[in-house]
């Protein structure tokens, strides 16, 4: 049943795993995520679930693998130099194929940097961070629903895909509080991971069917499970062939690339007409949207793209929805300019411009302003 | 002493790496190394069927059955 | 009929593909041995490895497994048996991945008595990566990265494993086959977390850098240098020097992880029950 609550964004990515079937939470103490410990501490023992405090960020990322493939779906929450240890069993979770989401509330770097403060740096550490080829899903809320609706959303294309999926917030969004509505499990769109139907001893742990993706059975069940981070053939057992590792490394990369229709997601404000088109994401989207109103009002035709899902990119919805009279695009983000590089890569035949800002404060919609008119737009 | 009637060795040979443990340390010396130096049962009179052999190689080229039974266990 | 311990491997991959007269293929039959003991149902049997020639040992069992990155096999076996109590988790890990780049997760396992068995290897080097010394080669040791020996002590990972609240600790060694798989079979009965260290043989390395020997003598070596509790304690310290300790050394009854958070779980419950009303 649907409940109106005052949350804070760290308390709603909890309710909305707690929707989406988690139960299961390991993670390590940090600035600004905090608080999503502590509610997970709280709401899922009385559920039966598990909150296990870890020795560190590198252990809590192998608890909730470890725990995914026994049955449960599972969750951590990081920040900064945390996320950072996440990165080699982020990989694991990648080459293993284990359903995971990880929420990492970003704060200023590099390294201990602004414990406390805001900053959108992780564009490239949440997509990059983990070494070797690999595709990566990462989610952008932007206000405290959306940090429900987008937990939700990564449990379901984590189980979907059996990959891990980030759920990128900040700082501010983090522990800003607002009015939302916590709906339950049975009010939601809950996926769960695939089965196997064969017989057991049919079952081979890494061979996907038509849709890329192999069906995941826990431990403890008939079809026995075997879960590689080395190159592996499609029975889980090492196969470091050239042949295999081609293939392997492609199939994991296909099986989120070719599905950025159903992953990516934006969220068009006033398009129509719209000569500049700013690119946003989290809290940047939302003094940006603030920016694309004032300007409308003073006849600036500006309009605002903000993303759902920063990764995989999703290029063709947005040059899908860019009105035909678009000709330049406005990145502003909290960093030094990591998102523009795709967004330059991408879209060669409109003028790039840039709002960033690494200071730790949040953008003001006067400053994207200032920028739109300093263009001339 | 009872006489071994027990055993019987099977060794196969494409498995073994040559680490002599087995011979090295069978309590009965029923083991020899052949010209490969893999073992061959020497004298398997001697075995009290203890299974060290089986046991101790690294690489399950050794199975000792003893006699009643259809296969190890 | 039962499984023999050859049915929870996968034999057809015989020989397999450590160096010849590596003690880790004797140590992977006894686990297979106590696992047939115990008749684990393969079902409900996790393998868990890390990194490092041990590490590859998942490969070898029919079982469920789960080969994951270095040092982190007891985080991954955390995770597995909270989620899922009714398993046998058995968690394969060599000194270097087992209580070096896995030490803080050893001495956290240990402390939270979380109910697997660490069966570490220990060979006092690495012998994958090529015979670089670890943090249980004994000061002194010869190794690739320390051809003029090493300035640091190793670790006795017995007694760490005991300082840091393991609640059953033993060590054996691959000569002492028969003590092997009684002392593995009592590890994972232990309801708690359990540790084996096998004293192992590396004969590509560490033996042949510091002793000069095959693999065969190392064998004699751990046949003549093992030595129980009650032999040891009448030993002079000088004779203790060229010993090491083996069996059973340590066991205490103390509730596992999981019985404690369950009791927690239902206290919770009944505590937003009451809040609710
Ligand atoms: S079973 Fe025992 S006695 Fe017989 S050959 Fe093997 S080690 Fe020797
Ligand atoms: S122990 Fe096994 S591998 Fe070694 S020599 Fe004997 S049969 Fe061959
Ligand atoms: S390098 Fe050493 S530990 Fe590794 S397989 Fe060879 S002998 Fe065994």
């Amino acid at each position: 049943m649907a409940e109106f609550k005052f949350l804070q964004g760290n308390e709603a990515c909890v309710e909305g795993a707690v929707a989406a079937g988690a139960r299961f939470f390991a993670g390590y103490p940090i600035t600004p995520s905090s608080e999503v410990a502590q509610a997970a501490s709280v709401k899922l023992p009385p559920l039966g679930g598990y909150y296990i405090q870890m020795e560190d960020e590198i252990a809590s990322m192998a608890a909730i693998i470890g725990a995914s493939l026994s049955g449960l779906k599972s969750f951590t929450a990081t920040s900064g130099p945390g996320f950072s240890l996440m990165q080699e069993n982020l990989g694991m979770a990648i080459m293993g194929e284990v359903p995971c989401v990880i929420i990492n509330v970003s704060r200023g770097g590099p390294s201990t940097g602004l414990a406390t403060k805001q900053a959108q740096g992780d564009v490239m550490q949440s997509r990059w961070g983990t070494h070797g080829d690999h595709a990566m899903i990462v989610l952008t809320p932007s206000s405290v629903q959306e940090c429900f609706d987008q937990t939700v959303r990564a449990f379901n294309l984590s189980e979907k895909y059996r990959c891990p999926v980030i759920v990128l917030t900040d700082k501010t969004i983090g522990h800003l509080r607002e009015r939302i509505e916590v709906r339950g499990p049975e009010e939601i769109e809950v996926i769960d991971r695939k089965k196997p139907d064969c017989a057991p001893s049919q079952y081979k742990s890494c061979a996907p069917d038509d849709d890329g993706v192999a069906p995941l059975p826990s431990y403890g069940d008939r079809h026995l499970l075997r879960i590689n981070s080395s190159m592996h053939g499609e029975e889980g057992f090492l196969n470091d062939s050239p042949a295999n590792a081609t293939a392997l490394v492609r199939r994991l990369w296909d099986k989120i690339e070719k599905n950025v229709s159903y992953i990516g997601k934006i969220e068009g404000y006033r398009l129509e007409g719209a000569e500049t088109v700013i690119i946003a994401f989290g809290i940047a989207a939302r003094a940006a949207r603030r920016a694309v109103t004032l300007a409308r009002a003073g006849g600036i035709r500006v309009g605002l793209v903000k993303l759902l899902t920063l990764w995989p990119f999703p290029y063709a919805q947005i040059r899908e929805a860019l009105d035909p009279n678009c000709r330049s695009l406005l990145v502003a983000e909290l960093n030094m300019g990591q998102l523009v590089l795709e967004v330059e890569r991408l879209f060669k035949d409109k003028k790039i411009l840039r709002v960033n800002k690494w200071s730790g404060e949040d953008i003001l919609p006067g400053e994207i302003m200032a920028a739109l008119k300093e263009a001339g737009c | 002493m009872v006489k071994a009637k027990i055993s019987e060795i099977v060794i196969l040979g494409e498995r073994c790496k040559e680490c002599a443990i087995c011979l090295e340390f069978c309590p009965r010396q029923v083991l020899a190394a052949n010209d490969d130096n893999k073992p061959v049962v020497k004298n398997i009179e001697n075995c009290s069927g203890c299974r060290l052999c089986e046991y101790r190689c690294p690489d399950l080229a050794i199975t000792v059955k003893r006699k009643e039974e259809a296969t190890h266990g | 009929m039962g499984l023999t311990y050859r049915d929870y491997l996968r034999e057809e991959l015989f020989p397999q593909m450590w160096c010849a007269g590596c003690s880790h293929g004797i140590s992977l039959t006894a686990v297979a041995r106590a696992m047939a003991a115990l008749k684990l149902d393969p079902a409900e049997t996790v393998v868990v490895t890390g990194i490092g020639c041990w590490g590859k040992a998942d490969d070898y069992f029919k079982t469920h497994s789960f080969h994951g990155t270095h040092g982190r096999a007891l985080s991954f076996a955390t995770g597995i048996k909270v989620a899922n109590p009714r398993l046998k988790v058995l968690v394969l890990m060599g000194d270097g991945d087992g209580v070096t780049i896995g030490g803080n997760h050893f001495i956290h396992t240990a402390r939270r008595n979380i109910d697997v068995t660490a069966v570490i290897t220990n060979n006092f080097n690495y012998g994958m990566t090529g015979g670089q010394y670890s943090s249980s080669s004994p000061e002194g040791t010869i190794s690739t990265t320390s051809l003029y020996g090493t300035a640091e002590p190793g670790f006795d990972i017995c007694e760490l494993a005991r300082a840091a609240g393991a609640t059953y600790v033993a060590r054996t060694t691959p000569y002492h086959v028969t003590q092997m798989d009684k002392l593995l079979a009592e590890a994972i009965q232990h309801k708690g977390f359990s540790v084996v260290e096998i004293i192992s043989s590396c004969p590509t390395f560490f033996a042949r850098y510091n002793y000069k020997v095959t693999a065969v003598e190392m064998m004699r070596l751990f046949k003549e240098r093992a030595v129980d509790r009650e032999r040891y304690d009448a030993l002079t310290a000088a004779e203790k020097a060229g010993c090491f300790l083996t069996g059973r050394l340590h066991r205490e009854e103390k509730e596992d992880f999981h019985t404690k958070y369950a009791r927690l779980q239902q206290q919770a419950k009944a505590r937003a029950e009451r809040e609710v009303v």
